[in-house]
């Protein structure tokens, strides 16, 4: 079996863990209700190449679990992916992102984002929705800059801008009132901000920070923490007590004297076994 | 020696029969109380716009009247005058907004006929509405509706919210049903970048907010009432206006 060419999967639902989680089920182990993180991640097309943003926050139903958490994951070297609105949208990227990189050893060519697109759904396809991945997909390859938005049962699009997760409404609607076509990049990059911002407002699943990844031909910005939109509050004053609030009555100091120091070996004893 | 034929004598009379129903004694219920519990819409309406702007207010929504998933009737304005002081916008059933417009409607002729020069004002209006919304509620046979009170009280322009549970609030923008999640950022970025808008600006800004909710709310109808009210101009209630839809980006889509 050659390493560089990738096994290309067998056709149809993979039922391989089905047998084993109602074999779990029957003992007392549901399958654990995957909890929604709430997000809001957007991507342009501008004059140049494709602009793609995330909020920061990860969120365990109604607690911040990661107050500046990274979503927009590395794919390729021109492709970026915003992930959000589940966990497994990590271990999806990072398996595509090796399955890309041996596509482009196998091919000898810069991988191109409709590979990528294609590769993530037909495998997520396979999986009938339960990987909740919803990714905004956006790279530059030869064939120019491409924006993609693929949702977890495995359907795709292919828009000049798109959002996705629960802050997409209102990041949505600053696009749909504000986006051109051909944005200069100091453009796009404020309407990506100020759509994200939107989201981290106005969404109570998505908050903290706004990170930036900017893709035009031949080079990568990936601005983390392009906007620290929440500033965490800066103390007024100290609550420490100065010396002397509390009145000394008397003082009184024990000195510890080191009389001898000596070193004795002790045989570990054998134990009593009778 | 006992009779095996017999039944034991009962306990108590009038009492629950275990395993049905029973009707407490001094509720209202008889033969002729088909009264429904907790209903569905049938013909409904979707989100309403509303801001405050300079020493006035403005609420839009479009006219069309849903049944379910069905645009059927594209001519059901719900922004309406109340009097001089007041407009009033609703959002859900479209029955029980005309039943509780006409509700208000009477109340207004019964003041007309007090004569007394005192005329109703929009947070009282706002305040027996939310009685209304509230004890209907609290009887699960709710009002399906989420009503927008604007007016002008004291020099000070005044814009409020009920809805089918009785949650009323007050605030410079509010925005019911799909609005609330698209409408909101927008008019909430742009409150925070200009506090009072003028007439004018308000307009643009809600025309623009008319346009993204025809856009994306897949319920919505190109046409729509806008209602403005302030001191210089009084209610006035404009419609319908078209929404100025740009479809270019229909092009790069492949």
């Amino acid at each position: 079996m050659s390493v560089l060419c990738p096994e290309i999967p067998p056709p149809g639902f993979s039922f391989a863990n089905c047998k084993r989680n109602a074999l779990l089920e029957s003992k007392g182990f549901p399958v654990p209700k995957a909890t929604k993180t709430g997000t809001t991640i957007v991507g342009i097309i501008y004059k140049d190449g494709v602009i793609l943003g995330a909020d920061t926050r990860a969120t365990e139903d109604t607690t911040v679990s990661d107050k500046n958490c990274e979503k927009i994951h590395y794919l390729a070297p021109n492709i970026c992916c915003g992930a959000g609105t589940a966990a497994d949208t990590e271990q999806t990227t990072q398996m595509i992102s090796s399955q890309l990189e041996l596509h482009r050893l196998y091919t000898n060519r810069v991988a191109r984002v409709v590979t990528a697109n294609q590769m993530l759904k037909q495998y997520l396809f396979r999986y009938q929705g339960h990987i909740g991945a919803a990714l905004v997909l956006g790279g530059v390859d030869a064939t120019g800059p491409h924006l993609y938005s693929i949702y977890p049962h495995g359907s795709t699009d292919k828009l000049p801008y798109t959002t996705m997760g629960s802050g997409s409404l209102a990041a949505m609607a600053v696009f749909e009132s504000r986006w051109k076509p051909d944005l200069s990049e100091d453009e796009g990059v404020k309407l990506v901000r100020d759509a994200i911002a939107a989201g981290i407002f106005n969404d109570l699943g998505s908050g903290s920070n706004v990170d930036v990844c900017v893709i035009r031909k031949g080079s990568v910005d990936y601005r983390r923490t392009y906007d620290e939109a929440n500033k965490k509050g800066v103390r007024q004053s100290s609550y420490r007590y100065p010396k002397g609030t509390t009145a000394v009555l008397s003082t009184k100091v024990i000195n510890v004297e080191v009389v001898d120091v000596a070193v004795h070996q002790i045989e570990p004893e054998r134990m009593d076994t009778a | 020696m006992f009779d095996a034929a017999s039944n034991p004598p009962s306990f108590w009379h009038n009492g629950p029969a275990p395993g049905a129903f029973y009707n407490f004694p001094g509720t209202r219920s008889g033969p002729g109380d088909f009264r429904q519990h907790s209903q569905a819409p049938v013909t409904t309406a979707t989100s309403i716009v509303a801001l405050t702007y300079k020493k006035g207010v403005i609420i839009a929504g479009d006219i069309l009247g849903s049944y379910g998933s069905l645009a059927r009737y594209r001519n059901c304005p719900r922004i309406v005058k109340v009097n001089d002081n007041i407009i009033l916008g609703a959002g859900g059933d479209y029955a029980d907004f005309q039943y509780v417009k006409d509700l208000i409607e009477q109340k207004i002729i019964d003041e007309d006929c007090l004569d007394d020069g005192f005329k109703l004002k929009p947070k009282s209006l706002y305040c027996w509405l939310t009685r209304i919304m509230y004890n209907r509620r609290s009887k699960f046979d709710p009002f399906w509706n989420n009503f927008v009170v604007g007016g002008i009280q004291d020099g000070e322009p005044f814009l409020g919210t009920v809805d089918k549970l009785g949650t009323a609030f007050t605030d410079k923008i509010i925005c019911s049903g799909y609005g609330a999640y698209i409408a909101v950022p927008l008019l909430r970025d742009a409150l925070e970048k200009n506090p009072t808008p003028s007439k004018a600006e308000a307009r643009e800004l809600v025309e623009k907010c008319m346009e993204v909710l025809y856009y994306r709310d897949a319920r919505s109808f190109p046409k729509y009432q806008i209602a403005t009210i302030d001191e210089v101009d009084g209610p006035v209630v404009e419609g319908p206006i078209s929404v100025v839809q740009n479809w270019d980006l229909a092009h790069m889509i492949h």
